[in-house]
Formats: structure tokens, sequence, C-alpha cells
């Protein structure tokens, strides 16, 4: 059940037990270009399904960072706020953006996997 | 409207730019090293920008035009020498800036670069107010390219004699495979640097030349920010219609014959801008949190009061930090002066800042 799920605004979430940890996907971070600034949700905060959950600043625009399920926070990457640029060179592992313990499992049903992703930003992009 | 492209557009293609809309021509915002990575090679070695969607006109010389373009350009004609370029603006009649350009007087007439965007109208306005005698040419076969950077001078030598000893704002005649060219020592990103006019059928070469010679191809994405650190405005967004040169901290840009004489269009609001009935004026700001101040952006004073808008703002890999410009009631323009910025709903620290957030190596 470790199986990592992708959204349409393109977070990726992977599930361990209850605690999910939630980053963007390699295709946003190339979309947005050179990412110079984050800010992250706070830690204990309770965020809902398709609610905001940060933003991430590029030198070209400034872009919101969605949480795909509901729980509460428990631990935010501090590491991408003093380095940002971590998230364009490794988005998908090491720049999470934030863990949460999730409320409820079911919401996972409705996100991608990574086929379904790739699919998805292929047809978003001709 | 059909959606143009420069003559170098295969070539940013064969390079992996990405492309965006830019006044009706499709530009690259940058290369496949991202905004940061150009903007940085720029300021350390050399960067080559395709600005051909700008506007080249020409306007053949007359004994009655220096008189009828002073009329439209505060411009000093009577002092401007043969191969000299000079920044100034077209003006409306309540003072504000129908564009900023560049003058150059060449052998023949004037040389005037426009912004793409309001060229067509610019060219309108200029072949109006000169009367039907003139002979005015916006050309369509020309491109611009600007090769800006410590190395730009080295690199453009070696293919172009003769050119790294022109002055700053500083032009003249070349030839490139035995076309004519015409280089100044001009740009618009903080460094020194070249702006090459030339054949659209030769653009291509040229720039493949001066890439393999060092430099690299920059989008518009760092064109930006490398402006930006440098403290210069961008038409339709620091300046506009509503903004007069004395607002937007462009006083130097006016010549103090021009000052004094006036006798173009919108002076009475100029002048009296200089004599001190001024509301607010354009400033450096940087903010001091991790927050990037754009367009729109509102500014407080710290006791909560608005004075004023941001007008341009990223991050300035130079400066490695936020950065921005905007206008501010007069009674906070002093650098160090304390401000607030309501970004996403919350007001940021922030203070007023010099200008340039990065200074200049121009050669003099």
């Amino acid at each position: 059940m470790n199986e990592v799920k992708f959204s349409k605004e393109h977070e990726w979430i992977k599930l361990d037990g209850d605690t999910a940890t939630i980053g963007i996907t390699k295709h946003a971070a190339e979309m947005l270009g050179d990412i110079v600034f984050v800010e992250l949700p706070e830690n204990g905060s309770s965020v809902e399904k398709n609610g905001n959950a940060g933003v991430v600043e590029s030198t070209k625009a400034a872009s919101d960072i969605y949480t795909p399920v509901s729980g509460q926070i428990t631990e935010c990457n501090q590491s991408i706020v003093d380095d940002p640029s971590k998230i364009n060179s490794d988005p998908e592992n090491q720049a999470w953006f934030f863990k949460l313990n999730i409320k409820d499992k079911s919401e996972m049903n409705s996100l991608m996997n990574k086929e379904e992703y790739d699919k998805f930003t292929k047809e978003n992009d001709s | 409207m059909e959606v143009q492209k420069t003559a170098l557009y295969e070539y940013h293609k064969s390079l992996g730019a990405k492309f965006v809309p830019f006044a009706g021509f499709q530009m690259p915002v940058q290369y496949t090293s991202g905004i940061v990575e150009e903007h940085k090679i720029t300021r350390s070695k050399a960067g080559l920008f395709d600005v051909s969607h700008m506007g080249q006109l020409f306007i053949e010389d007359n004994p009655d035009l220096e008189k009828l373009l002073e009329k439209i350009i505060p411009i000093d004609l009577k002092n401007i020498k043969l191969n000299q370029s000079k920044y100034s603006f077209l003006t409306n009649e309540s003072g504000g800036i129908y564009d900023d350009l560049i003058v150059t007087k060449v052998k023949k007439g004037f040389n005037i670069i426009l912004n793409a965007a309001c060229k067509e109208n610019d060219y309108k306005m200029i072949k109006d107010a000169l009367g039907g005698k003139f002979k005015l040419i916006l050309n369509k076969d020309l491109s611009l390219i600007a090769l800006q950077g410590p190395k730009a001078a080295e690199i453009l030598e070696s293919v172009i004699k003769g050119v790294s000893s022109l002055k700053f704002m500083n032009g003249d005649d070349f030839s490139y495979n035995e076309n004519k060219i015409y280089i100044t020592r001009s740009g618009y990103t903080g460094e020194d640097g070249f702006e090459i006019s030339l054949s659209n059928k030769i653009v291509e070469s040229l720039a493949k030349i001066l890439v393999s010679g060092g430099a690299q191809p920059i989008g518009l994405g760092a064109r930006d920010t490398l402006r930006l650190e440098a403290g210069l405005c961008l038409y339709g967004h620091d300046i506009n219609e509503t903004t007069t040169p004395i607002e937007a901290n462009l006083k130097w840009a006016i010549s103090k014959r021009r000052r004094e004489e006036g006798g173009f269009l919108g002076y009475n609001k100029i002048k009296s801008n200089i004599n001190g009935e001024l509301s607010r004026l354009r400033v450096g700001i940087k903010p001091l949190g991790k927050i990037i101040a754009r367009e729109g952006t509102k500014i407080f004073s710290q006791d909560k009061n608005e004075i004023g808008l941001i007008t341009s703002g990223t991050f300035g890999p130079s400066v490695n930090g936020s950065i921005a410009m905007g206008y501010v009631k007069c009674d906070f323009t002093k650098p160090g002066t304390k401000i607030l910025l309501e970004v996403r709903g919350k007001k940021h620290e922030a203070s007023i800042a010099e200008l340039p957030f990065y200074k200049k190596n121009y050669v003099r």
C-alpha cells in the first residue's frame, strides 16, 4: 500500500500507515522554473483535501500548493525552505513539502497512479 | 492577430527554448538551464539575447527634422553627436510616457529603437507629428541581438574587429561577412555589452558564431531579472501613459536645455513636477522576508496607510534576494525608510532601497 499517487494539481503523495508525505511532481517543478522561495503550512494545523497548503515562488510566478488529502500537519521540510533549489533538483524524493496524519484514507482512491498521471500530463501538454 | 516569429525562432527551438507570447511574438522565455543560471552567466561571462521583436525605426534627415522631433521627444538633438545614443521617451499631452526609446544619430538620419508592443502606434504617432515630407521606415528585415556581460567585448571583438573601442552609448557601422551592420555599446542588463542591428538573413550565422565563441543564449525571463537588478524600467509596468518621467525618477534623461525650454508634449505637467508638484516617485524596494512582491502589490506605511504600489518584483539572483520597484508618496522615498507590503493578505516588512540593486560595469 506504499504506492505513490498523484493529483491533478501536480502533487505526489506517499502513504505509510497513517502518515502521508506530500510534495510536488517533477513535471510541476519543471513547469514552475527556478523556485526561489517556499512557504509551508504550520505544524499542527489542519488542512482540507484540495485546500491551500503553501506557496512556491519561482522567478516567474507565485503558485499555490494544495493538499490532495485532508489531515493534520505533523512535519514540514525545513531544508527546502533553506534551499528551495532542491525542489527543482530532487522534487519527488528529498524535496518533499510536508507530512500529515491522514484523516480519511478513502480520499486516496480518487487520485491517479503513476501511469495515469503521466498520461494526464501528456494530454495537458499538447 | 497572427503570432509572429523572429528570424532566430528555429535556432531558439533547436536550443530547447521554452516560448511565451510577448507583444505578438513567440519569444524564448528561457532555455534548458533556466532563468537563474542564465542570469548568472550574463553577469559572469556573456549572454546573447534576441530582441528582434523591438521596433527599429529609421528617419531620414531633413532640415526640419530636429525641430519637429524635439516636439514629441524631450531630447536635446542640438547636442547629440554622430553615432551617439540617448535614452528618451515619447510623451503625451498630460506628460505621461507614451513609450521609452533609444535615439541614435547616424550618418543619414536617426535610428530609434522602440518597444515591441508600442512600435506600430509609435510609428503612426511620429509620422503624424512630422507630417508627410519625411521618410520613415519601420524595418521588418532587420534583426536586433544583444550581447551582454563582462566577456561580451572579447567575444565580439574576435568576430568583428574594432567594436571593443566603442564607448558606452555610442555606435558605428561595421561589417560582417561583407554585410553592413550597425553596433552600439549599450544594453538593458546592467552589464557592459553591445546591441547589433543586422539583416534577418545573416543573424543566425552571427548568433551561432557568438555562441561558439562562448556566449550563452538567454531568454526574456533572465532579461527581466537582470534589468530589474540594474534598476531599469520595463515599459507597460514601471512606466506607462499615466507616469511622467519625473515621477519615474528619469529626470536625468531630459537634458537641462529641454527641462528649461520645454516645447514638447506634456511639458506643463513635467515642469510642475520638476518645480516640486510631485505626488509620487519610483523607488527601489527590498522586501526583508522570503516573499516576492509582484506587480500590483500594495505598499503601506508603518502606521498602515496605503502609500503606493509595486510595479515590478522578482528574485534577483546576483543580489540573492527579493527585489522590487514601485511608486510611493514623496514622504517615503528616502532609502532605508521602513514600509509594509501586502502579499497574500499579510503585511510583510520591506524598506526603500537605492537603485540599482546591482552595480553597473559600463565602459565609459
